[in-house]
């Protein structure tokens, strides 16, 4: 059970970087020092905080309560040398941190300010003696730079973590087929359209056609901002295997940047049956599979008229 | 493996049942060019729902039959191209132009409906 963790650490900072040695009893005066002067250095150190503008999106209570809590862990970390309190704090704090903007500069900034803060402390403390202070530093560089380390790479880790997820959701909701009428099937697309999600889309799109015996399908492209030559070519074989399977594509809501695009790789547009809108696009099919729509209310007053007189 | 041809109506039906060689293809082709004057048919329909993979050869010699046929008289409707399939041959630039696709058999034959009672041939 204990060395589980204990591998975690020694994968996550760097492996070669040399471990203090932390019943160095200049450390215990160096922890000692620091839970003397706790109240003060914590302040300065929010004070620096705000000063260099960090942290903006948190209000300075925050900020001062969750320094205090960085300051304990910091300390705990150079006292026992184990990170992985203060590493699960950070994964915690990057949670909560994340949604509200916080960037990754402004975390590793106030670690660093923190290992400046305390250094600027200890320098203070040993002026006198610099034979000391140099043993002091010894001491104390290699754990700072570790917990800066940790604290990073946590913030890191659970940044791209949150990213991974939104990738995932957006890759699950990217791409519905809805079905409009019998053998009409509406694709509409939103967003950017990558190598990636083309090729989903495409494998989307012929399942579609064979689950629900599609005649039409409308792709609706409104919502994509540009495509690029690749995109657009496999756009065009996607139609062209939509026909291989007996049915019609209507793409609409080509944007004039995108038909452009599709002018440039020279698509040959005998193949391609572009609508203006999604309106005009369903009509058209709607025509394609010989459907009529009629208004069942009754014919405005207007056409009434106009119909008794003539 | 010879594919059986079944007359149906005034249609044939060739229903592939098994991946075919080169050499049946051709057969293929030789039985529907012959049938279509025997039975004095108007339209084809070539089903293709088993073959997993259909290669160049096939595409043209698909194509040609298609294309032959049309001069016989008959319009051919190729039905039953799986998604992957489909797909593969767009990739590889394989498009059948000029031959009508359908979904599956029934598609054809809607499909064979409308077309043949759309040319005026002998229905007016």
């Amino acid at each position: 059970m204990k060395k589980k963790p204990e591998f975690k650490i020694q994968n996550i900072t760097h492996p070669s970087a040399p471990l203090a040695d932390y019943n160095d009893p200049l450390l215990r005066e160096l922890v000692a020092h620091l839970r003397q002067n706790r109240t003060q250095l914590r302040e300065e150190w929010a004070r620096r905080i705000t000063d260099a503008q960090l942290l903006t999106a948190m209000t300075k209570e925050e900020i001062f309560s969750e320094a205090t809590s960085v300051y304990d862990n910091y300390v705990e970390v150079l006292e026992t040398g184990s990170v992985e309190a203060l590493q699960a704090y950070a994964r915690n704090l990057s949670e909560r941190i994340i949604p509200r903007g916080v960037e990754t500069h402004e975390v590793v900034g106030i670690v660093l300010l923190l290992r400046d803060v305390l250094a600027r402390s200890l320098f203070k403390k040993y002026q006198g003696e610099p034979e000391l202070l140099n043993r002091v530093l010894d001491a104390y560089e290699p754990a700072a730079n570790r917990i800066a380390n940790t604290v990073a790479v946590s913030f890191v880790q659970e940044r791209e973590r949150v990213i991974r997820q939104q990738q995932e959701a957006i890759r699950e909701l990217s791409t519905p087929v809805l079905q409009v009428r019998e053998r009409l099937l509406i694709l509409p697309i939103i967003g950017v359209i990558d190598a990636q999600r083309a090729r989903q889309l495409t494998e989307q799109l012929l399942r579609g056609i064979r689950g629900n015996r599609a005649k039409v399908v409308v792709v609706d492209i409104t919502g994509v901002p540009t495509i690029d030559q690749l995109v657009a070519n496999h756009l065009v074989k996607t139609v062209e295997a939509s026909r291989l399977m007996g049915a019609s594509v209507i793409i609409t809501g080509l944007s004039a940047e995108i038909a452009q695009t599709l002018v440039t790789i020279g698509v040959d547009l005998s193949k391609m049956n572009a609508v203006g809108d999604l309106q005009g696009g369903i009509e058209e099919a709607e025509l394609l599979l010989g459907y009529k729509v009629i208004s069942t209310a009754e014919p405005a007053a207007g056409t009434g008229t106009k119909e008794s007189k003539s | 493996m010879q594919v059986p041809i079944l007359k149906q109506g005034g249609y044939l039906i060739a229903s592939i049942q098994s991946v075919l060689s080169d050499a049946d293809l051709v057969q293929l082709r030789d039985n529907l060019g012959e049938r279509v004057g025997t039975f004095r048919s108007r339209g084809v329909i070539i089903d293709v729902t088993v073959l997993d993979v259909i290669d160049s050869f096939a595409t043209r010699t698909l194509r040609g039959i298609a294309h032959m046929l049309k001069l016989r008289g008959a319009e051919t409707v190729i039905v039953g191209i799986q998604p992957d399939v489909a797909f593969a041959m767009v990739q590889l630039g394989l498009t059948l132009e000029g031959v009508g696709t359908a979904l599956d058999l029934e598609e054809g034959l809607a499909y064979l409906d409308l077309r043949t009672k759309r040319t005026p041939v002998n229905g007016n």
